[in-house]
């Protein structure tokens, strides 16, 4: 298997892991929280897009996945994994229904800009 | 050593392609870096040691998921010089709110720490030696897990009923589709009669099966090209078997 993150668990703190070639959690932590806050900022700046708005779901849902899987791997424990395969599955079904949504909207109206998109309710 | 470095090279790959997806001009170019964010989400995986997870990463969001999007971008007619008009205007308070929770993260990093007895509380402890990572997750889904796992099930089983009932629209002047209730129910005019030859079936008493209510009025320009099984050309057939 792949590397073991850390020798011992209770050796772990949070950021504990400061010497640069060790990688550990807060590696993982960092690259998830950039990730994270990447996606909130893509739903901010495409308001005009929905489907670059669906991506940027994609990306939130992306890093939980690696935050779990992070802590999953340096606590040892499967549940961290086995969670995130169905964080995968509601992800999958919201990719189709979303861009279902997105194709009948456009169909209808033309245009997949958010401002229009108060229009379906009622 | 190589792993650390490894690392380092993907999530750099990982986050820049990150920015390319929500910067990124042209909808197409965001669905493309998308699919590398995805490989090197993947390959992060790998390094901490989810194997199953990577390969499933791998082959729904890039094989299926990435593709739906690809699918979606080209098969829409979208204008792109409209999409970006309002980037200048929102990128300040997406900024802000960005810069805030990245801070908010960062303190959460910061302050905590694992519980002492953390090891005694985990639920489903990785087994020793030997057990691959997905032999180790399928004895887990499919016994401790499996009511999810089924509920999982119905949730891609509902969300492929809803995008089909989403989607699909009836287009009754052009298109060909089967009606397969109406072919059931056409039961009479495929009778064979017995007539003797040279006498007309109107002289017997045979007569032709009702016509259906409201035939086509392309029926006769259908039969010319001979890929027409629709009802609207009962009188044909009945009157074809003598």
């Amino acid at each position: 298997m792949a590397m073991r993150m850390a020798t011992g668990m209770t050796t772990i703190t949070a950021g504990g892991t400061t010497e640069m070639l060790t990688i550990g959690l807060g590696h993982y932590l960092t690259v998830s929280a950039i990730l994270f806050v990447l996606g909130v900022f893509g739903i901010f700046m495409n308001r005009k897009n929905v489907i670059v708005i669906l991506m940027a779901i994609e990306l939130i849902l992306l890093s939980v996945n690696l935050n779990l899987v992070a802590f999953s791997s340096a606590l040892q424990d499967l549940t961290g994994q086995v969670f995130t395969l169905f964080v995968l599955t509601v992800a999958a079904a919201e990719a189709a229904i979303g861009l279902a949504i997105v194709v009948i909207y456009f169909r209808n109206r033309g245009s997949i800009e958010v401002e229009d998109i108060s229009t379906l309710k009622g | 050593m190589i792993a650390a470095l490894a690392f380092y090279v993907f999530a750099a790959i990982l986050i820049a392609s990150a920015v390319m997806v929500v910067t990124s001009r042209n909808p197409v170019h965001s669905v493309l870096f998308l699919i590398l964010a995805f490989f090197n989400a993947a390959a992060l995986f790998l390094i901490a040691g989810a194997e199953f997870l990577a390969m499933i990463l791998v082959i729904v969001y890039v094989g299926a998921v990435a593709v739906l999007f690809l699918f979606i971008v080209m098969m829409l007619d979208i204008d792109f010089s409209r999409l970006r008009e309002g980037f200048q205007r929102y990128a300040p308070i997406g900024a802000v709110i960005g810069a805030i929770l990245f801070l908010e993260l960062l303190f959460v990093f910061g302050s905590w720490e694992f519980a002492p007895d953390a090891a005694a509380l985990r639920l489903n402890a990785m087994p020793e030696g030997g057990v691959s990572n997905t032999h180790a997750l399928g004895q887990l889904i499919y016994t401790d897990y499996v009511y999810l796992f089924q509920v999982a099930g119905l949730i891609l089983l509902v969300a492929m009923i809803g995008a089909i009932v989403l989607t699909l629209r009836d287009k009754p002047a052009t298109s060909r589709r089967q009606d397969i209730a109406v072919q059931v129910a056409r039961a009479e005019a495929v009778a064979l009669k017995q007539v003797p030859a040279r006498t007309g079936l109107g002289q017997l008493g045979i007569l032709r099966p009702a016509l259906p209510e409201a035939p086509k009025p392309k029926a006769v320009h259908h039969d010319a090209h001979g890929h027409a099984h629709g009802h609207g050309h009962d009188d044909h057939h009945g009157g074809g078997h003598h």
